[in-house]
């Protein structure tokens, strides 16, 4: 048991960072805690969370992802069309829109993998084209989600949210056996030692564009689940949360360079960094002070991250040896 | 000792060029299985490119391979893996982020991208327990093994592969005698169960030891294949380097017990893994630190160069006691301490950058010193042969051994007092190391204190005028003169006082 919190520690951290974060905001929010404060607070979070997810995906193979908030914002758009309707063309609808976010993924993925350009710079290119994409779609926001679908998945259950309920779902029907395939374990091989991974007889590429693929859809069900809490479409929405995903997944203890964090680390790093935000809306600062103030905290939490550092009584180790 | 009929694989007529450079040149060779091969050759003789067309990691330009007798493309190493061509790679090929077992688990015959097989992680302890890595823990990282726990894992984890034919190369550089004793019992195992084994290392003894027939290479050709036995070492050296080398170390000087002293430690200790550590370096003397893998005596080196914070006990340099807090201090010339360090890959080179750029690192910001002055590299660049189109070119187009030469000019450029020196030998070919064993002589005959850490015995007893065997961070025995045997050092090694003893051991 110890052993396991020592290996998840970054995860731990984050968890424990969150509760109490979440404590206070209940605590100082003006009406007290009730349900619809904390679905309200839940809604917000698992936006963010999924993005983080689609950075995530990015991260872990030694990538970055600069157009998760496009392929959102094009998602997003798209569903302001499609999710509407009956109940089997809202189906397909939901299925389009998460071949959309599917198929991005898969355009950065083999911009990557088989036009050997590097991530930062074919993900900067390819959000342009989306985000083009989706202002072709929807120059001004407008379009409609179905209401009673986007209540089903936006309030909550016996109240307790259904955003959290999505996200211990994300995590245990997805990330837990996606971890004890070798996809999942390749998914670190790749981004830790690519050689290594190959010489032990891995697919590379295929793990690679896998990985995009995977992030696309989080990137999908995104912006999907955005458009229920907001129930239209807009083009404007991406670079807010493609920057606020690279925060999160740092908060939630996923190293930049690949290899080392998880999923469930990413979530958590959202749900953190949102809630700060929140607690900063009741708090009284004056607003102009608030980014100053979030960046701070963002400063911080990731300086103690790397407070082991002084602790190091061998130097080399200082560099990652 | 039974071989099979036929060859497992087997190459006709193949050449492998990378631009204008031939690693390999029209070579015909076979290895069959229920046998070990060695392959013998200095670095870049085409040993590893061999391996690696093999192993299916590179596809040859031309010629082709046959794998049971069928001609076969190998597309990667998963295909090679597949057919039962498993190699372990000098570059290691564990994953460092992941855990012992996820490593064992990570393309393991049958899993794919699919469910992870969590069989191979119990078969693989089995094997570690046998080669004495039994104390690795299955969810510690791999990043904080040791080099010979990596290497221990790497054996464990190629042998779950169900290897008809298993390549090591270098497989055993990190390891400890006893351990490579146990590691070949096992190697001898699988060969009696019908597999082949393709062997590469440059420590004679072991091929001696271990191989059925021995393969030379030179200059990416086959010269010559022969049954082990049919020549002494004289014979396969010159056949290995086209020019006979009488004797691998230089002669040693009368040794000068009361020389002035360089360095002192008294009782330096550090954490957990130094205790009480008192060695004497003397002017023109190459002092040796033995023992087991991470018994401390790496610690003792990077604590003299100022890389360990909280060191105990007094370091005297040159008659003032002083404490070393940095590198920059440690390679000051009022100090005039170097280190070579034992992942030359990781620690002593940038790879990327070139020779000339590599060679500035030391000499920049060392008083005194014009680092960007090409004429102080040159001395030694000539003295130890370096092979190399132009100083411009990266290091990693270098082969192991060229590589190494860099490094240690790197320092050698500083005029230190003081060498430190981890394992600098460490997977390098013949030729290169008698060249290396030359320059330090001479350089201690110059007045240059030496301290050399080193996982061959042969160095301890040959080059070093005097040795100290480490145990669990202390010096188990320091030996001198004729007391230098091998039988001493692995005794000492494994700390077992009485000589009876531990001939018994080392060959248990």
């Amino acid at each position: 048991m110890r052993n396991l919190l020592r290996i998840n520690q970054r995860e731990v951290i984050a968890i424990l960072v969150l509760a109490v974060l979440l404590t206070l905001y209940l605590a100082t929010h003006p009406t007290g805690p009730n349900t619809y404060v904390i679905t309200i607070w839940a809604n917000q979070c698992l936006i963010l969370g999924l993005a983080a997810i689609a950075q995530f995906f990015a991260v872990i193979v030694r990538g970055i992802d600069l157009s998760v908030g496009a392929v959102m914002a094009l998602t997003n758009c798209v569903a302001s069309y499609l999710v509407i309707g009956s109940g089997f063309d809202m189906t397909l609808g939901i299925v389009v829109v998460l071949g959309v976010g599917i198929a991005c993924g898969l355009v950065n993925g083999a911009l990557v993998v088989f036009g050997r350009i590097q991530p930062i710079v074919a993900t900067l290119a390819t959000a342009s084209l989306f985000v083009g994409l989706a202002l072709l779609l929807r120059p001004t926001p407008g379009g409609q989600i179905d209401y009673d679908l986007a209540d089903a998945f936006t309030l909550d259950v016996f109240g307790l949210p259904t955003a959290l309920i999505i996200a211990a779902m994300v995590i245990g029907l997805f990330w837990v056996p996606l971890r004890r395939t070798g996809l999942g374990l390749g998914l670190y091989a790749v981004g830790s030692s690519e050689h290594a991974a190959f010489q032990s007889g891995m697919p590379v590429p295929v793990i690679r564009l896998s990985s995009f693929a995977l992030g696309g859809l989080f990137a999908g069900l995104a912006g999907l689940y955005f458009s229920f809490v907001t129930t239209t479409g807009d083009a404007g929405i991406g670079p807010n949360y493609t920057l606020n995903s690279i925060a999160a997944v740092v908060l939630g203890g996923v190293a930049l360079r690949g290899g080392v964090g998880t999923l469930t680390g990413a979530l958590a790093g959202a749900f953190i960094l949102k809630t700060i935000g929140s607690l900063m809306f009741f708090s009284g600062l004056p607003p102009l002070a608030q980014p100053f103030i979030e960046g701070l905290i963002l400063a911080s939490a990731i300086a103690i991250g790397g407070a082991g550092v002084l602790r190091v009584k061998n130097r080399l180790e200082v560099f990652g040896k | 000792m039974s071989r099979s009929e036929h060859p497992i694989v087997r190459l006709c007529g193949v050449s492998k060029t990378y631009g204008a450079t031939h690693a390999l040149s029209d070579v015909d060779f076979s290895c069959f299985g229920g046998e070990i091969h060695a392959v013998l050759g200095e670095n870049g003789a085409g040993k590893s490119t061999l391996m690696k067309l093999v192993s299916g990691v590179i596809q040859p330009t031309s010629g082709s391979i046959e794998v049971d007798n069928t001609i076969t493309r190998l597309k990667g190493p998963a295909d090679a893996i597949s057919r039962g061509l498993v190699c372990m790679f000098q570059e290691l090929s564990l994953v460092p982020d992941l855990s012992v077992r996820e490593n064992l688990m990570l393309g393991a015959v049958g899993s794919g991208l699919g469910r992870l097989d969590t069989g191979v992680v119990q078969r693989a302890q089995n094997t570690l327990a046998q080669i004495d890595g039994g104390g690795i823990g299955m969810r510690t990282r791999v990043a904080d093994l040791t080099l010979a726990e990596r290497q221990q894992v790497e054996i464990a984890k190629a042998l779950t592969r169900d290897p008809k034919l298993l390549i090591l190369d270098e497989a055993t550089s990190a390891l400890n005698a006893s351990v490579v004793e146990k590691v070949f019992r096992l190697i001898r195992e699988e060969r009696d169960r019908g597999v082949g084994v393709l062997f590469i290392s440059h420590r004679f003894h072991e091929i001696e030891t271990l191989a059925d027939r021995v393969s030379i290479f030179r200059n990416g050709t086959h010269v010559e294949t022969f049954d082990n036995g049919a020549y002494d070492y004289g014979a396969i050296i010159s056949k290995m380097v086209g020019q006979r080398i009488d004797d691998l170390f230089p002669a040693k000087p009368s040794t000068a017990p009361d020389a002035e002293e360089v360095l002192r430690l008294d009782g330096f200790g550090w954490a957990n893994s130094l205790k009480d550590v008192s060695i004497v370096l003397r002017k023109g003397q190459i002092t040796g630190l033995g023992g087991l893998d991470g018994q401390g005596q790496g610690d003792v080196l990077q604590g003299l160069f100022g890389l360990l914070k909280g060191t105990e006990g007094r370091c005297i340099v040159a008659g003032t006691p002083v404490s070393i807090t940095h590198p920059k201090q440690a390679k000051n010339p009022k100090l005039g301490i170097a280190l070579v360090p034992e992942d030359r890959k990781t620690e002593g080179l940038i790879l990327d950058q070139s020779i000339a750029r590599n060679l500035e690192l030391a000499a920049l910001g060392t008083d005194g010193i014009n680092a960007s002055d090409p004429a102080i590299y040159q001395p030694f660049l000539d003295a130890l042969e370096l092979k190399c189109d132009s100083l411009d070119q990266p290091v990693t187009e270098l082969s192991g051994g060229n590589q190494q030469k860099v490094a240690l000019t790197k320092w050698l450029a500083l005029g230190p007092r003081c060498m430190l020196l981890a394992d600098p030998t460490r997977g390098i070919d013949v030729k290169t190391k008698t060249q290396i064993y030359a320059l330090l002589r001479r350089l201690a005959d110059s007045g240059v204190a030496i301290l050399l850490v080193s996982t061959d015995y042969e160095e301890l007893i040959h080059l070093c005028d005097e040795t100290h065997i480490f145990y669990q961070g202390r010096v188990a025995r320091h030996l001198t003169g004729r007391d230098v045997t091998a039988e001493a050092i692995i005794g000492a090694s494994l700390n077992i006082p009485s000589s009876a003893e531990t001939s018994e051991v080392a060959n248990a």
